[in-house]
């Protein structure tokens, strides 16, 4: 993976640059000992590492601000780091970049249940926020898999998902409002307890933009009533097919269950050896649908699940009847990705999307990959909406494995691009997707978002290397093409 | 010499935009021209006409996803959507009523451009919750995509979101493909009768933050309700507050009930069923209460929900405000008699305190040149905005303007 290369005038700098940290957070909040960084050496990519020059750890939107201004006027580079569970490499360290972690920006700062709104620090978790109104019966709808430690700020960043947010929406639609702070050190507020913008939609733009266009150092978002009921319908079926068809006849019978997972055979069954959820093992592909809202509704709704099921030819099917049952049918989906990980030296975690129905026809094309890399791939989906997490199972002590590996995710996100989906679900471009850029934008898209990005960070400084595959000048970006020949449109009517 | 472009495909839009570029030639970006009264006027010799560019590209109910040109009218989409028992769950609005017009001759891409959303925002999101991707020409001359036709999507920049509520200031958009969902089977109003406006928020917010999942939270107060052509809320005599619950019948029917309950203390309650509810949140969402007379200036605004009747309420000490209000007390919209500045400063400072945005959505041209139509920004904020338009069209010849002067 190549990065930008480190700039030696910084790298000759970092005592004076160490010292003028220091000079903004005291103590502890500077870190430049080779040993104490090593935390921050990577994230859930673990595939790739970097130490990062100095690590800063401030506690107000002040000190990121100064923090900031200084790394602009003195041309370093910065990459901002939450809790450091990205699987796409987002923050990942440079050699000769700032790391500002916002661990310490971990407080909520005011619940607010008239409004339905949490204003919290972005380095508080994901479900700290839930945490802090579940007394009342409320929540926070997103709900990525590393709940317990990712932060708020990373889920912005992000733009993260959950098994949740087939009915409930994504972090982009459960986010009121920020407070960020761009490379110059500007303090800006976007949004509030209110809706909509008052311009162009920045807080929308700033959600899924991976630490690229500035630093969140507040959060607003909206909390949601407990449903009162919720149960799920666990459905083994013979093939991929028969599965798909039950994913497009719920929502064509206009049912957005609250979840909608799926699991192929070899899923099932390192999730069973793992947790013994009950799972069928001969089950070709194992949906769990879960539905939520009243109890009758509930009722009623599985009721229309299980006829689906049956039409499709369920080889069995198991309806939760207490909360104790649910979080078993749970258990299994939920630690799919360790379950995995004990039949495997190493595994890598896709993420790509597709248009539902394509869900037979990427797995029929998978194992055919599977045949060709000579690796094995487990699969679990976010079936509702299309996302995929294929889990390629590889040994990377063995020569060759890790290139296979990535050779073979390579081509299972081309495919997800070809059958009308995207790269990333979820997980972010990062440096893991970044130069498959290409797969699914043309040069003169990729300029456009380059060009936003210049809006924001004339001089590239905020967390580059990440997600463009080819970095480019602002100057370069913001010269007019020159349009050649005679006023053209002589075919366009005019009036 | 003024005229008017109607390209009838992406090419042709592709090469108009290189010729206003050239020329420097401004351009002002409409197809029907139903929203053209909404938002800042400004000067554009050359009118580009994108209703040469309609037609649905394709539509999946099972994959809940449509894909339209950007002059295909809302309701040839709406009936196609009904066809299948599904809809657009932002509730667009229809300014017909309002800009004294005839109704529902909206257009996709002024929906997604205005980024206006009606009664179903608080649960289902806005018009920009929707839009998956798109394809467009930007005023740099660059046909460019962004996005795609899945909901889950975090590759590259969320430009959908930028692009819904730009008002055509960034790029022409040329193809739309969004978000749809099912049509809910059943709909009731729950009403409660003869509520101030600050009990009614507080009635409002027990629902909202009650599990019944409420689709719409509407207050009139009494001279409001008056206007509207629904027995029970035109006839009550008194401030009316609406509950709306919706989705599979006998979920409805129990919800019903129970939020019936639990808002026993309030007041006395009535419930419209189906038909009279579709017509009750088509008044709601249309603001029609207001549309009348048509000399009175209109604002809307947005607050925190539980702020919205103070608002309305420092207004009303000094102005003849006539107001009611949806999002659960958060939007509030309120005419005001006309007056050459349209108490922009009033309406701005009473939100000031509570944070939050208003724009003038009916006055007078010469008004709306003079009073700034959306939020003012200042500062960092309003720099960033301008570098953003400088991204996408630096030469300043899509709808310059049309948000603020330099945007
Ligand atoms: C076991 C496991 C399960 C997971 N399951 C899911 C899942 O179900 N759904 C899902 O969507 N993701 C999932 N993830 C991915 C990951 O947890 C999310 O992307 C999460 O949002 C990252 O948060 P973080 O605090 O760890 O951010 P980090 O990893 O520290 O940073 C991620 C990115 O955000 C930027 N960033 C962080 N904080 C800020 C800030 N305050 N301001 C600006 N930029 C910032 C960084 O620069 C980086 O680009 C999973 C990860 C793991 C390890």
């Amino acid at each position: 993976m190549l990065m930008p290369k480190p700039d030696q005038s910084v790298l000759e700098r970092r005592d004076l640059i160490v010292n003028a940290l220091r000079a903004i957070v005291e103590g502890e909040g500077v870190i430049a000992q080779e040993e104490q960084m090593r935390a921050y050496e990577t994230d859930a990519l673990t595939a790739y590492r970097q130490m990062p020059m100095i690590v800063v750890l401030p506690q107000t939107t002040k000190q990121v601000s100064e923090i900031l201004t200084y790394c602009h006027a003195e041309g370093i580079k910065v990459v901002p780091r939450g809790a450091g569970t990205s699987l796409s490499g987002g923050a990942l360290p440079l050699a000769d970049a700032v790391l500002l972690g916002l661990g310490k920006f971990n407080r909520i700062l005011d619940v607010d249940f008239e409004n339905r709104a949490v204003v919290a620090q972005p380095g508080v978790t994901n479900l700290g926020i839930t945490h802090a109104v579940e007394q009342e019966g409320f929540y926070y709808a997103p709900d990525p898999s590393s709940q317990i430690a990712c932060t708020i700020g990373g889920n912005i960043a992000e733009n993260s998902g959950g098994v949740h947010c087939l009915k409930y929406g994504l972090t982009t639609n459960n986010v009121l409002g920020i407070e960020m702070v761009t490379i110059q050190g500007e303090v800006i507020r976007i949004g509030g307890k209110h809706l909509d913008s008052e311009g162009y939609d920045l807080l929308g733009l700033m959600t899924g933009s991976e630490g690229l266009l500035g630093v969140v150092t507040e959060v607003t978002v909206r909390i949601l009533k407990k449903p009162s009921t919720a149960r799920a319908v666990l459905v083994g079926l013979a093939s991929s097919e028969a599965a798909g068809a039950c994913v497009a006849q719920v929502i064509g019978a206009g049912i957005i269950p609250g979840g909608m997972e799926m699991m192929d055979n070899p899923a099932v069954n390192a999730a069973e050896d793992f947790v013994g959820a009950g799972y069928p093992r001969d089950a070709a592909a194992l949906l769990i649908v879960e539905l939520d809202g009243p109890k009758v509704e509930v009722d009623y709704l599985i009721g229309r699940v299980r006829e689906i099921a049956e039409a499709n030819g369920a080889t069995s099917l198991r309806v939760s009847e207490n909360e104790e049952e649910r979080n078993a049918f749970w258990a299994g989906r939920k630690s799919a990705f360790p379950a995995v990980g004990r039949i495997a030296a190493d595994y890598m975690c896709m993420d790509g999307t597709i248009p539902r129905k394509m869900l037979p026809e990427i797995l029929r094309r998978m194992s055919e990959m599977s045949i060709k890399h000579g690796l094995r791939v487990a699969n679990v989906f976010h079936a509702g909406d299309g996302n995929l997490h294929p889990l390629i199972l590889f040994d990377a002590n063995q020569p060759g494995q890790l290139e296979a590996a990535e050779a073979f995710g390579g081509d299972i996100l081309k495919a997800c691009v070809e059958l009308g989906g995207v790269l990333t679900g979820e997980h972010g471009v990062g440096v893991e997707k970044r130069d498959l850029m290409g797969e699914m934008f043309t040069r003169v898209d990729l300029d456009q978002q380059q060009r936003v990005k210049c809006a924001f960070d004339p001089k590239g400084l905020l967390n580059p290397g990440k997600v463009f595959p080819q970095l480019h000048r602002c100057a370069e970006l913001g010269r007019m093409r020159v349009h050649e020949g005679q006023l053209p449109f002589p075919d366009i009517p005019r009036f | 010499m003024s005229s008017t472009i109607k390209p009838i495909d992406e090419a042709q839009v592709l090469d108009a935009v290189v010729w206003a570029i050239k020329a420097e030639a401004p351009l002002d970006i409409v197809s029907t021209g139903s929203k053209r009264d909404l938002g800042r006027p400004f000067q554009a010799e050359h009118t580009l006409d994108l209703s040469g560019l309609s037609g649905v590209n394709f539509y999946e109910p099972e994959e809940l996803v449509l894909s339209a040109k950007p002059a295909t009218p809302v309701s040839q989409i709406e009936g196609l959507l009904a066809a299948k028992k599904q809809m657009l769950a932002f509730e667009p609005m229809n300014l017909g009523p309002i800009f004294g017009q005839p109704a529902d001759r909206g257009t996709i891409g002024g929906v997604f451009a205005c980024n206006l959303s009606g009664p179903r925002r608080i649960k289902a999101g806005a018009a920009r919750d929707h839009l998956l991707g798109f394809n467009a020409v930007s005023g740099r001359g660059d046909p460019f995509k962004s996005g795609g036709r899945v909901v889950k999507n975090v590759t590259g920049y969320d430009l959908s979101k930028l692009i819904t509520g730009s008002f055509g200031t960034l790029a022409v958009m040329t193809e739309l493909t969004f978000k749809v969902l099912p049509a809910p089977e059943k709909t009731y109003t729950v009403l409660v009768a003869g509520l101030d406006d600050a009990t009614a928020t507080a009635a409002m917010s027990r629902a909202m933050n009650s599990a019944h999942e409420v689709a719409g939270a509407a207050h009139l107060p009494a001279d409001i309700a008056v206007a509207s052509v629904v027995p029970y809320v035109n006839d009550a005599g008194c401030a009316i507050t609406a509950l709306r619950l919706e989705g599979f019948g006998p979920s409805v029917e129990q919800r019903c009930r129970e939020l019936r309950e639990e808002l026993a203390g309030f007041g006395s309650l009535e419930e419209l069923h189906s038909r009279n509810s579709a017509v009750f949140w088509h008044e709601v969402r249309d603001a029609t209460y207001l549309a009348e007379p048509l000399n009175r200036v209109i604002w809307r605004l947005s607050v925190p929900p539980a702020s919205g009747h103070a608002v309305v309420a420092m207004l009303s000490r000094d102005l003849d405000v006539h107001a009611f209000y949806d999002w659960s007390g958060g939007l509030i919209w309120l005419s005001l008699p006309p007056t050459r500045g349209a108490d922009a400063l009033a309406v701005r400072s009473a939100i000031a305190g509570f944070g939050g945005h208003a724009t003038l959505v009916r006055a007078p041209a010469n008004v709306r040149a003079s009073v700034p139509v959306f939020q003012p920004q200042t500062g960092p904020m309003a720099a960033l905005s301008g570098r953003v338009k400088d991204s996408f069209d630096p030469k300043r010849v899509l709808n310059p303007g049309r948000m603020r002067a330099g945007l």
